[in-house]
């Protein structure tokens, strides 16, 4: 009995240390991601077409946008699939990224309790919305973390003409943490929270909250991908990285995003440009 | 309270239908853990053994360290091995960032103190017993070290205990280190989280309730591998 016991751990041990050098196989890439596209399963519907036609390895890191895009600035990613279009362009603007691409879009929701003691269930005008939020000093959820979906909302906060941090602590939560982890202090303190479709579509613990806010076309989310610069990150596997950004973008990827279905829904809208596509091959 | 339930349920069902990808990350939680323990023990007995037979000059600061660092938070020791491991870090070319290496260096890092400072206390208090017989028989060093680790052996069973439930349990460093990348990197910790995040909390729930199931698992053969080496020394 004892001798098994001590093989079996020697045995964990030796696995552990040999499957170390072998893990950063050479036909895999690292892509820097949002939350929302993996926590919807987006990638597990779509990663395994891709490594099927071309046997590439897909391996994701989600984080929110702001540490994505620091961790690619590190080096530390071959491709970049964020949400925060002036981001993205400064970040291939300072020549960390080749170019950027459109690659989908679907749109922010707001979230409440069915208390909805703003009074703004049902309408479609974010600014109002955020207004009344704040008027009534309504409890409001914020992820905090410079995400994307925070970069998102505080835009929104400023064309409403509030300034949240006012009542930060007080009505004004910042959780500094993920969508899901948001929804699920928002949900348990009954605040209100700005979410993409795709996370709350696919969220499991929504206890008795609806969507109140919804169709502004002020909560459209643009999803961009990039290829991070062999010409700043000498490591990067760029042909392997330009071969999955070329299959997102390609129809076969589009069509893969499109057809993407949870709950019967379709969570990302594919909206590559064709002319994109062509010029990069 | 129906999460409770649900989440039993889930567990056993889980665990009972042969999850491949469970046992996967089970087997991955293991390798890991396993291995910076094993890696922690080397170090840390070694450390702890030196600092406890010796008498030098700071020798207090070094055992207010070795405590200290005890309480190192995991998300700072995640951020200092992803600062080192970034391709843009000083290490940066091993190229060892989001492998299972990189985490078994953030748990070595994170539990190694634990041995260390434990692993002196223990063979310190001993070797009080011993050091006139030592002295008497003018043993050396080396052989003294032998001697009380041995004798030791039990209660560093007990330490390196310690030290496993610190690294399996732990989720902040080998979030940041590992990525949490499916088939690759992904832990029971970084799972649970995972899917807490996706508001499944039930299933959250039933992955915390299989890790507990593994950690009691290996700490009732640590405990048997005392007994059993126990009764072999007094036969």
């Amino acid at each position: 009995m004892m001798r098994m016991v001590v093989v079996a751990a020697v045995a964990a041990v030796v696995a552990g240390l040999s499957a170390a050098p072998a893990s950063a196989s050479d036909k895999s890439i690292i892509v820097q991601s949002t939350t929302s596209t993996a926590n919807s399963g987006l990638y597990d519907y779509i990663l395994p077409i891709f490594k099927k036609k071309t046997g590439v390895n897909v391996n994701v890191v989600a984080v929110g946008t702001g540490q994505a895009i620091k961790n690619a600035q590190n080096c530390d990613g071959d491709v970049l699939l964020v949400h925060a279009k002036s981001s993205e362009e400064k970040f291939v603007g300072e020549g960390y990224g080749v170019e950027r691409f459109d690659l989908m879009y679907n749109d922010f929701v707001f979230v409440g309790p069915p208390s909805d003691p703003a009074g703004i269930a049902g309408t479609n005008d974010a600014e109002a919305a955020m207004k009344a939020i704040a008027d009534k000093r309504a409890l409001f959820a914020s992820r905090g973390d410079d995400s994307g979906t925070h970069k998102k909302e505080r835009k929104l906060w400023e064309a409403a003409g509030v300034d949240p941090s006012r009542g930060s602590g007080k009505w004004y939560r910042e959780t500094g943490s993920g969508m899901g982890a948001t929804l699920n202090v928002g949900v348990g303190m009954g605040a209100y929270v700005m979410t993409d479709r795709a996370t709350w579509i696919s969220f499991k613990n929504r206890g008795d909250f609806k969507i109140v806010v919804e169709g502004d076309k002020n909560l459209f989310n643009q999803y961009g991908v990039i290829l991070v610069n062999q010409a700043k990150c000498p490591h990067v596997k760029s042909r392997l990285g330009q071969q999955f950004v070329n299959w997102l973008l390609s129809a076969e990827g589009q069509q893969a995003i499109g057809s993407y279905r949870r709950s019967g829904q379709q969570l990302f809208f594919p909206n590559a440009v064709q002319q994109a596509m062509e010029k990069s091959g | 309270m129906q999460d409770f339930a649900e989440a039993f349920r889930l567990a056993f069902s889980l665990v009972l239908s042969g999850d491949a990808d469970l046992f996967e990350i089970i087997w991955l939680s293991l390798q890991v853990s396993l291995t910076a323990l094993l890696i922690s023990c080397v170090i840390g007995f070694g450390l702890g053994t030196v600092v406890a037979l010796s008498r030098f000059p700071g020798r207090g600061g070094v055992i207010v360290l070795f405590n200290t660092l005890m309480g190192l938070p995991p998300v700072v020791v995640g951020l200092l091995v992803y600062l080192a491991l970034s391709r843009a870090g000083p290490l940066g070319v091993l190229g060892l960032l989001y492998t299972p290496a990189a985490m078994i260096i953030a748990q070595s890092i994170l539990i190694t103190p634990i041995i260390a400072a434990l692993s002196r206390q223990i063979v310190e208090d001993l070797f009080c017993e011993y050091d006139e017989l030592f002295r008497s028989l003018t043993v050396p060093l080396h052989t003294a070290m032998a001697a009380v680790l041995w004798d030791a052996r039990y209660s560093l069973i007990t330490v390196a205990l310690a030290g496993f439930g610190r690294a399996i349990a732990e989720v902040g460093a080998v979030m940041i280190v590992g990525g949490n990348i499916d088939h690759l990197t992904r832990v029971m910790t970084t799972a649970i989280a995972l899917e807490t995040s996706k508001g499944d909390l039930s299933l959250a729930l039933a992955l915390g309730i299989v890790l507990l199931a593994i950690s009691m698992t290996v700490n009732a053969l640590g405990l048997s591998l005392r007994s059993t080496a126990g009764r072999q020394a007094y036969a």
